[in-house]
């Protein structure tokens, strides 16, 4: 066993797993992060996407250790204080999930990909998200909804939370 | 007084799905996050090659290992494992093999389970499948379809003695829809015939299957990744022996489908036994090369079809011949799925002749089912591929063509050669509005110029007018066709007190927004808010009733059963309305959510107050039960038939064969619209699955049987980056023959969109000689066609 | 799927690395980034018995200015290699390929060293290093060498790497004022490249003075297009030319046929991306 602590969320966590453990494991079956999921093994599919230091990376292909000490975000962290994260305020708005599998991940890439590039042509963000996965939308909807999610990050909107349709 | 609480429709407007909320915050309840206590793992060691006797096998050591609980082989459960179902027997003399959950003596493709092993942990039960023992002795591999059909061929089943499951035909001389299609082509001026090959595509569902089954209460509970929860049901009931009201099924949040989640699995299966023979939950996922070489695959027909037509362009006739590669075994509805596709390649022309014959061949690959469109995408691939051909046999721009057959839209309803009444449409419209969006005579414009001077880079245009039956389907025609089941859909309609509303639907929804559109159709119906709905579904405990999501029927059947319930529940409430504002139940009338008394304006009495009165009942008219709940059942008469015109350009670098798509536009009727975004959405989807498995996506097997593209580094599916912007578009022609008037849409997309890129490709390269290019157009064969074909390839 | 079990240690220095490889015996294993590593792992392919984590290692992250060259250290990311300034100004070819490697998140966790030392003939950056006459410096039980590109890369996933040593960093000689292009062509963006070009050229008076032209996934290892080099040199800065050259890109290659190309396939392309590199690389694009 190894042990680990990692900030996941804003939360500290101290832990010991087996050095095999996969970041994306621990965060599920340790932490009950369930809302990042296992798409793939291959590190194709881009579902498992989290923040790791703010930068995005594919959970599955990070081991649990490799993490220590450091800060992590997940899908579950992107929300503050009740109000969503401009990225899943566009995504909802632009309809850019079907069944949500790839959501989390597309989400947490986009996120970091927007940090990079605040202001991206429409080709830009298709490259940006190249590391995901959807079969649901033909991409359309989401590469709208980054670039929407972009210009609302450019103006320093704070998305408000939408109304009743959404809480979080 | 005036009514004020008039209120916009929500039938059409495009509302922001209620489903988001908890996808894109990650608070998703996907089966593989469920944990109870005590629960176990199991994992599945799968067959490494493709055909072989076991000669023996052992799990004695697998068994013994740390944290392991229970390991077992095929001929542990052989006494009671049974054979996986297929409830699709298209002929009375089908050969229809028995497929057990664990392999018992042979195994016939890679992937297929062996033994199992069950631990107290995910990682030790993974590990102890390296504890196992098996010794393959190598029987003949059977892969190619028109080989395992010759004269002493190796066979996949040796006790059948052929690998010929079935041999299906349609003829509309015979069938009494037509005349005859040997007369019609013997007074052709022009034949084309033409080979085309359906690819083997994978659903890849992006969601890993998963199952848990707890059979620690009073009933053995199932959560599984599932399009089809109650089927499942069913099934499960009769395969184990589980009286039906003991097992209960649960489609939690379902990632994905298409198709490829329809069928009762080996999984399913053996985590039952599992948990059944351990008194323990047990749970089974899938990685994705697990699912890859054993969920079941799609399409894989070679499709051999001639046309028979006049000079002047007048089609004549129509012979298709298929064969349809089944796998190692028959798939749940698998040998019915080029039937559904034998309705169709008469699209949406009229002609008098059509004869249709299909095979289903065993080949020692993972089963085949439905995918996607599921025979109709496959059917418009070659009728509007063949459609091109012919109009360069006549010298005829390839639109013209289809103006001189196809059936115009004062000829509604229309019944085909095929014998199916086409319900509605308007080909002319959805056609000349997709012209126009595309530029179609520019375009053409640019072709001609680009060829004149040689251009490295060629265009070409491609058309796709197509149609497709959905809304599966009216029972009596199912039965007719030898299906296991009927195609009715349930919805029930719950009034709680306080004047919300609980709608439950048979229907379950892996994406498609059932949540949202539902709610929309209730609002209208019962005028209530949107926000005040909440839709229940995929579980047979809350849902107890209904016949699941595939075939593009949710809406189309499912929707219909809902607006029925709604009415039910008005006319349940009426006599509580008439009865509370002291006037004669005929003399009451509902509008915008309220009852009043006919002519006299004021402000009535709600949907809730009636719930309420009857929640109370403390003053309700004799004889009226304090009910107002209602369900109705409803099973279609007809079919429903979208359509649409998808027109694709794409540049072709013929240097390097790379198709690039410069335009694509859909121009889609799915008759009356619930939700735009959502309609719209499943367009994008449909279209790009469909652009796949023209350019990108094939399953590959080696001449040992393995599959080459077992993983998502092989199986290429594109991302974002690998497609462009589409442009959407609609017209409404609404379903005549219910009230809503909608359609479906769930597959509209992938049925449309594939020939329209390969036309674009073949038209481009059509000056060098070129009639065709397999699917996937992969730039190496694009490549060579354009370059070393010297003529038709 | 999960890997099998192994151990885990972190190294803190290069001599605590090759210290700790020794230790794990022939069945450890170096983990940079992880991002070739633990996908092979997952799929059970690979079952070493300890990964020393070379990740954090101070002497093998960022990148420096030594003189005639710049030094990338093996565990730098990709996305570090890609951003420096160092890198835009004097290997721009390596910057240019690396933004192509795979996908932001794992250009995020994979790098510069680990894609070399884990030497995939499909592999952007061992064609890069080849064409950049990059030098390896390698950490053993008994102390270090410098190993050129050119004898680097051995056969397929085989480099010169003992299995007890780490590689530390790559020297690549600066190459200030010459023009670059990587040619990446694959079946999906996601997708390994079937076939890539990496080219540099140095233009003097209309002239090309320089090249290097690098191969991706043309044989077992990467290969350097002399063929191509030596006719450019001394010719004209021209397409023509830079057509005539790129003709000789097969020369010397032995592609393999597999699920996304022929071998015949891959010899036309590779002279039609040879052309393009080029091309680019020379500003005439």
């Amino acid at each position: 066993m190894a042990s680990v602590s990692v900030t996941v969320d804003g939360v500290r966590y101290d832990d010991d797993v087996e050095a095999r453990t996969l970041l994306v494991h621990y965060l599920r079956e340790n932490l009950g992060k369930v809302g990042t999921v296992v798409g793939c093994d291959t590190s194709n599919c881009g579902a498992c996407t989290v923040l790791l230091n703010g930068r995005s990376v594919k959970s599955c292909s990070v081991l649990a250790v490799q993490a220590d000490g450091q800060e992590v975000t997940t899908v579950e962290g992107l929300a503050r204080d009740g109000v969503l994260h401009p990225v899943q305020q566009a995504f909802h708005d632009r309809h850019a999930l079907q069944c949500g599998f790839c959501t989390p991940g597309m989400i947490m890439a986009a996120v970091s990909f927007l940090a990079d590039e605040p202001n991206p042509t429409g080709e830009q963000i298709r490259e940006g998200i190249e590391g995901n996965l959807c079969r649901c939308t033909g991409y359309q909807n989401i590469v709208r909804a980054i670039s929407d999610a972009a210009a609302a990050m450019r103006s320093g909107d704070t998305a408000q939370p939408a109304a009743t349709e959404v809480s979080v | 007084m005036t009514v004020t609480d008039e209120r916009p429709a929500e039938v059409g407007a495009p509302r922001r799905r209620k489903e988001d909320a908890r996808l894109i915050t990650g608070r998703t309840n996907w089966t593989d996050n469920i944990v109870l206590p005590g629960m176990h793992y199991m994992a599945v060691l799968r067959s490494p090659v493709a055909h072989a006797r076991i000669s023996h096998i052992d799990v004695s050591a697998a068994r013994s290992r740390s944290g392991v609980v229970d390991a077992f082989t095929g001929a542990d459960i052989a006494d009671f494992q049974g054979s996986l179902p297929c409830a699709w027997p298209v002929t009375p003399d089908m050969v229809h093999p028995n497929r057990p959950p664990l392999a018992v003596d042979e195994v016939r493709h890679v992937g297929e389970p062996v033994a199992v092993v069950i631990a107290r942990s995910r990682n030790a039960a993974v590990d102890a499948l390296e504890a196992i023992d098996v010794d393959y002795e190598d029987l003949p591999v059977v892969l190619d379809m028109e080989a395992a059909l010759a004269e002493g061929a190796d066979l996949v089943h040796s006790d059948k003695g052929t690998n010929k499951s079935y041999t299906w035909i349609f003829e509309s001389g015979a069938a009494g829809t037509g005349a005859s299609t040997d007369e019609a082509f013997a007074q052709a001026e022009v034949v084309v015939k033409r080979r085309y090959k359906q690819q083997r595509l994978i659903p890849s569902f992006m969601e890993p299957r998963s199952v848990v089954v707890d059979p620690t209460g009073d009933v053995i509970t199932v959560w599984s990744s599932t399009q089809i929860p109650h089927i499942t049901r069913f099934l499960m009931s009769l395969l184990t022996g589980t009286p039906e009201h003991k097992v209960r099924i649960i489609a939690p949040d379902v990632g994905g489908g298409f198709g490829g989640k329809i069928g009762v699995t080996a999984e399913e299966m053996l985590s039952f036994f599992a948990a059944r023979r351990l008194g323990k939950p047990v749970k089974y996922t899938e990685t994705r090369s697990d699912s890859l070489v054993s969920a079941h695959h799609g399409r894989d027909q070679i499709q051999d079809i001639e046309i028979a037509a006049k000079r002047d362009g007048t089609v004549l006739g129509l012979r298709v011949n298929l064969l349809a590669n089944m796998g190692a075994y028959l798939g749940l509805v698998a040998p019915g799925v080029p039937l559904l596709g034998a309705f169709m390649y008469n699209a949406i022309y009229k002609f008098p002749a059509y004869r249709f014959e299909c095979s289903g061949v065993f080949t020692n690959t993972t089963i085949t089912d439905a995918y996607r469109g599921a025979g109709r995408p496959e059917a418009t691939y070659a009728i509007e591929r063949l459609m091109d051909e012919l109009a360069v046999e006549l010298g005829l721009d390839p639109m013209e063509v289809r103006r001189r057959n196809w059936i115009r839209h004062e000829e509604f309803p229309f019944t085909t050669v095929a014998g199916l009444t086409y319900d509605s449409g308007n080909y002319e419209a959805a056609t000349d509005k997709a012209m126009a969006l595309f530029g179609y005579d520019a375009l053409r414009a640019e072709q001609a110029s680009r060829r004149a001077s040689g251009d490295q880079v060629q265009l070409g245009l491609g058309i796709s007018t197509y149609t497709e039956m959905c809304g599966l389907a009216p029972s009596r025609i199912l039965g007719a066709l030898s299906y296991g089941a009927g195609g009715w859909e349930h919805a029930a309609v719950r009034m709680l007190p306080t004047g919300k509303v609980e709608v439950v639907t048979g229907s379950s929804a892996h994406g498609q927004g059932h949540e949202t559109a539902w709610s929309q159709i209730v609002a209208d119906q019962l005028g209530v808010a949107f926000e005040d709905i909440e839709v229940l579904h995929g579980d047979t405990r809350t849902s107890v009733k209904g016949l699941d999501t595939y075939g593009s029927r949710s809406l189309a059947v499912g929707g219909i059963a809902l607006y029925q319930a709604c009415q039910k529940v008005i006319e349940n409430a009426k006599p509580v309305a008439a009865h509370m504002l002291e006037c004669d139940v005929n003399d009451v009338e509902f509008s915008n959510g309220s009852f009043r008394v006919r002519g006299t304006p004021g402000e009535g009495k709600t949907l809730g107050d009636c719930a309420l009165a009857v929640f109370a009942a403390h003053n309700l008219p004799d004889g009226i039960e304090p009910n107002l709940d209602a369900e109705a059942v409803y099973d279609p008469t007809n079919f429903s038939f979208p359509h649409g015109t998808h027109l694709c350009a794409v540049e072709i670098d013929t240097e390097t064969g790379v198709t690039k798509i410069r335009k694509y536009v859909a121009v889609d009727d799915v008759g009356r619209v619930v939700n735009p975004l959502i309609v719209e959405g499943q367009i994008h989807g449909g279209v790009v699955q469909g652009i796949a498995q023209a350019l990108f996506e094939e399953a590959v097997y080696d001449g040992s049987g393995n599959l080459l593209t077992g993983s998502f580094v092989d199986y290429t599916l594109p991302s974002a980056a690998d497609l462009v912007e589409m442009t959407t578009d609609r017209t409404e022609s609404p379903a005549p023959g219910h009230p809503l008037g909608v359609k479906g849409v769930g597959e509209a997309g992938a049925i449309a969109s594939t020939p329209a890129v390969v036309n674009a490709i073949v038209d481009a390269l059509r000056p060098r000689g070129v009639n065709d290019v397999e699917m996937p157009c992969t730039p190496e064969r694009v490549w060579r066609a354009a370059n070393l074909s010297g003529g038709a390839q | 799927m999960i890997p099998s079990k192994f151990d885990y240690a972190k190294a803190t220095s290069v001599d605590d690395a090759v210290r700790l490889l020794a230790q794990g015996g022939e069945d450890a294993k170096v983990l940079a980034g992880g991002q070739s590593l633990l996908p092979l792992l997952r799929l059970r392919l690979a079952a070493p018995t300890l990964l020393v984590d070379v990740g954090s290692v101070p002497e093998m992250t960022g990148i420096r200015d030594d003189g005639d060259a710049i030094v990338i250290g093996a565990s730098t990311t990709h996305a570090d290699v890609l951003n420096n300034a160092l890198v835009k100004q004097y290997a721009a070819l390596v910057a240019k390929a690396t933004a192509t490697v795979a996908d932001r998140q794992v250009r995020h966790r994979g790098t510069f060293g680990g894609s070399l030392a884990h030497a995939d003939p499909a592999g952007d950056l061992p064609a890069v290093a080849t064409a950049s006459d990059a030098v390896f410096t390698i950490a053993g039980p008994n102390g270090r060498r410098q190993v050129p590109a050119s004898q680097f890369f051995v056969d397929y996933l085989t480099t010169a790497l003992g299995p007890d040593e780490v590689l530390v960093s790559v020297r690549l000689p600066k190459r200030a004022g010459w023009g670059a292009h990587y040619e990446k062509f694959n079946r999906t963006a996601q997708a390994w490249a079937m076939v890539g070009v990496a080219a540099a050229v140095r233009r003097e008076n209309g002239h090309i003075a320089e090249a290097a032209v690098g191969l991706t996934n043309m044989g077992s290892v990467p290969i350097r297009a002399r063929g191509v080099e030596s006719a450019l040199v001394g010719g004209a800065a021209s397409a023509d030319a830079i057509g005539a050259a790129a003709a000789h890109a097969s020369e010397g290659t032995n592609p393999t046929s597999d699920v996304s190309a022929s071998a015949e396939y891959r010899a036309h392309m590779v002279g039609v991306l040879t052309r393009r590199a080029l091309v680019a690389a020379a500003g005439l694009g």
